[in-house]
């Protein structure tokens, strides 16, 4: 009889790897060979696709339908401006500990919302949200309503020759999307992704094979609000300006990144991608027509919603049976030693 | 006699919410239905008053012989045509496609409005107030909201309990799929259920835009009042809607009592504090 052998990687992720290795040397190497407008551009990329990343993680896994990761946006970045502006601390300093509040303010927020389920946790997490904004608008030291702006002397910190400054931020958004990108893969490919991808399956069923689901949920949702409010921290410290309004934003934090998940494909590493670049290219098109690309993107997630609930990702995989970054296992006949055949 | 004061007016100002929650009461309690364009809708109803009144020259109530009608079909064919669809796979697709409309709404009312505050003009009652003995003041206006609201859910009750379209609706609401085998047509019943949930949200859009000014962007914090009143009083009751609308009303009021900045923030943390202790709310009818 012949072996059977557990195998993870396709043809095409194998392809995939050979293309994404130069494809993202050369994003690395934009600043020199790129204008600034671009640099703008794909660093938002970039952090739209973090953030897509996360709440496909969220939702597209573990079944946490949030509507409120708007919250750690704007915490983490009233973190960045709290630190550095009246607590004078380095700018780094606080780019790197505005996730671990983020995920610290998770916690207790878990601790009411995970009394709830299904509708009530969507509502009661955006509700959160509007606590946390409420809350900035009275803080006086925040800002109030007004919110806080970023001082010259703290963006001297980074650099003090403009360029330079403008591709470190490029580099560092670069960065934060590709360790989420790399974070969810690796989890994703881990014994706690199998835990996930079976949640996001049937919950009911991995609970009687034996799968925590609260534990698993809950190191989730603590994980995704910590990486979620870095994200905030680089964002806002490129905006040079936060207020509560901007900060908490369901609209340009939440609901554009549910759309690009569902566009995309839920329940995929891809989708968010595929996702991020429909909406970007949407609203690059249209940047004339004002809020056009909005209503355009809307009815788009409906159509896609209604008719094809997987997403663009979602079909391409039943049709061709794709599969960028292998975190699937198949069962292959081959020999131990030899490679697998696709 | 200052407390008493705060109290009355912020049982008036629930009034106020629990209209704002009808609708939504109705499609949550019936259809299971999450609408996240319930606030938009209401600012939409709001703009059609608006739209009404400039060209007819009725006055905010009176146009509300033409955008109850409108309203209506557009809750009959939101449903019929869209919503219907996503009511069998679970939260997020009628999630989507209802943050879909909400962002459609907002974003077509900017494109069409601007994104300048409005308001609707209905006269004397706006302003004018009834002394009560003992030097309280009422605003006539908030009676009038809250006379309303209690008249709707009255007359939903009726609906409900003294009707065979009610009692289709109750059967619906406790179990959609053997309803169904029983022969009743969940997909024309749905559509009229939203239908009429829409009736009461264009009575609510044209009353609240008499009361505040109004933009595009006013819709998702008029939902989130409304959900609050529908989770604080319980699932599928109406009452209990009205009751959550006053809880939601007397925290705001207290809030704003301490401190006026604080009126928001209170109703959002009782509305929690609530949650946490009674995760269904306080006088649930059917489950989720």
């Amino acid at each position: 009889m012949e072996p059977v052998r557990v195998v993870r990687q396709t043809r095409a992720s194998r392809v995939f790897a050979v293309f994404a290795v130069p494809g993202l040397a050369a994003l690395v190497a934009l600043p020199w060979w790129g204008d600034a407008g671009w640099m703008r551009l794909i660093a938002e990329m970039a952090y739209y696709l973090a953030l897509a990343q996360l709440w496909n993680l969220l939702a597209g896994y573990a079944g946490l339908v949030s509507v409120g990761q708007q919250a750690f946006v704007g915490l983490g970045g009233y973190a960045l401006f709290y630190l550095t502006g009246p607590l004078n601390m380095n700018v780094y300093l606080g780019l790197l500990l505005a996730g671990p509040f983020a995920g610290l303010m998770a916690i207790p927020v878990s601790f009411a919302v995970f009394r709830l389920s299904g509708a009530y946790f969507a509502i009661g997490t955006w509700v959160v949200s509007e606590v946390f904004s409420q809350s900035a608008s009275l803080i006086s030291v925040l800002g109030a309503g007004s919110g806080m702006s970023l001082t010259p002397a703290i963006l001297r910190q980074i650099s003090i020759d403009r360029d330079i400054r403008d591709t470190i931020l490029y580099l560092m958004s670069l960065a934060i999307s590709v360790f989420v990108s790399a974070i969810v893969y690796l989890l994703l490919r881990s014994r706690h992704g199998l835990a996930l991808t079976a949640i996001r399956d049937s919950e009911p069923a991995s609970a009687s094979l034996g799968v925590n689901t609260f534990r698993t949920k809950f190191i989730i949702y603590i994980a995704t609000a910590a990486c979620t409010g870095l994200i905030g921290g680089l964002i806002f410290l490129q905006k040079l300006r936060i207020s509560p309004e901007a900060g908490f934003n369901i609209n340009d934090w939440t609901v554009v990144v549910i759309f690009m998940v569902v566009i995309g494909g839920i329940g995929t590493i891809e989708g968010p991608f595929i996702g991020m670049l429909i909406f970007i290219v949407l609203r690059e098109l249209l940047a004339d027509y004002g809020t056009y690309y909005l209503i355009l993107l809307g009815v788009i997630a409906i159509v896609v919603m209604l008719k094809a609930p997987s997403g663009i990702w979602g079909w391409v995989v039943q049709r061709y049976n794709l599969q960028l970054f292998p975190v699937s296992r198949r069962l292959a006949l081959a020999p131990a030693d030899g490679a697998a055949k696709p | 006699m200052n407390w008493i004061n705060i109290l009355i007016q912020g049982g008036l100002l629930g009034g106020f919410y629990a209209l704002f929650a009808i609708g939504l009461s109705m499609s949550f309690g019936i259809m299971r239905l999450v609408n996240i364009a319930h606030g938009d809708l209401i600012v939409l109803a709001a703009y059609v008053a608006l739209v009404v009144t400039e060209n007819t020259g009725l006055d905010p109530f009176l146009s509300l012989i033409i955008v109850v009608p409108l309203m209506f079909v557009l809750g009959y064919a939101l449903q019929r045509g869209l919503l219907n669809f996503t009511l069998s796979g679970g939260l997020l697709p009628p999630l989507l496609v209802t943050f879909g409309i909400s962002i459609i709404i907002q974003n077509g009312l900017l494109q069409a409005f601007g994104a300048y505050d409005h308001r609707l003009q209905e006269g004397a009652i706006e302003t004018a107030s009834m002394q009560l003995p003992g030097g309280l003041s009422v605003g006539l206006y908030p009676l009038l909201v809250f006379a309303v609201a209690v008249l709707a859910i009255a007359g939903l009750q009726l609906l409900f309990y003294r009707t065979r379209l009610g009692r289709a609706f109750r059967a619906v609401s406790d179990d959609a799929d053997t309803a169904e085998l029983m022969g009743i047509d969940n997909r024309k019943l749905f559509a009229l259920a939203l239908g009429i949930a829409m009736v009461f949200t264009a009575i609510a859009g044209a009353l609240f835009g008499v009361r505040t000014i109004f933009s595009p962007s006013a819709g998702p914090i008029r939902l989130i009042l409304a959900f609050e009143a529908v989770i604080i009083g319980g699932l599928g009751n109406m009452w209990g809607t009205l009751i959550g609308g006053v809880a939601l009303g007397l925290a705001q009021a207290l809030g704003a009592a301490v401190n006026p900045t604080w009126q928001i923030l209170a109703g959002h943390l009782a509305f929690l504090v609530i949650l946490i202790i009674r995760p269904s709310g306080l006088f649930p009818r059917t489950r989720d």
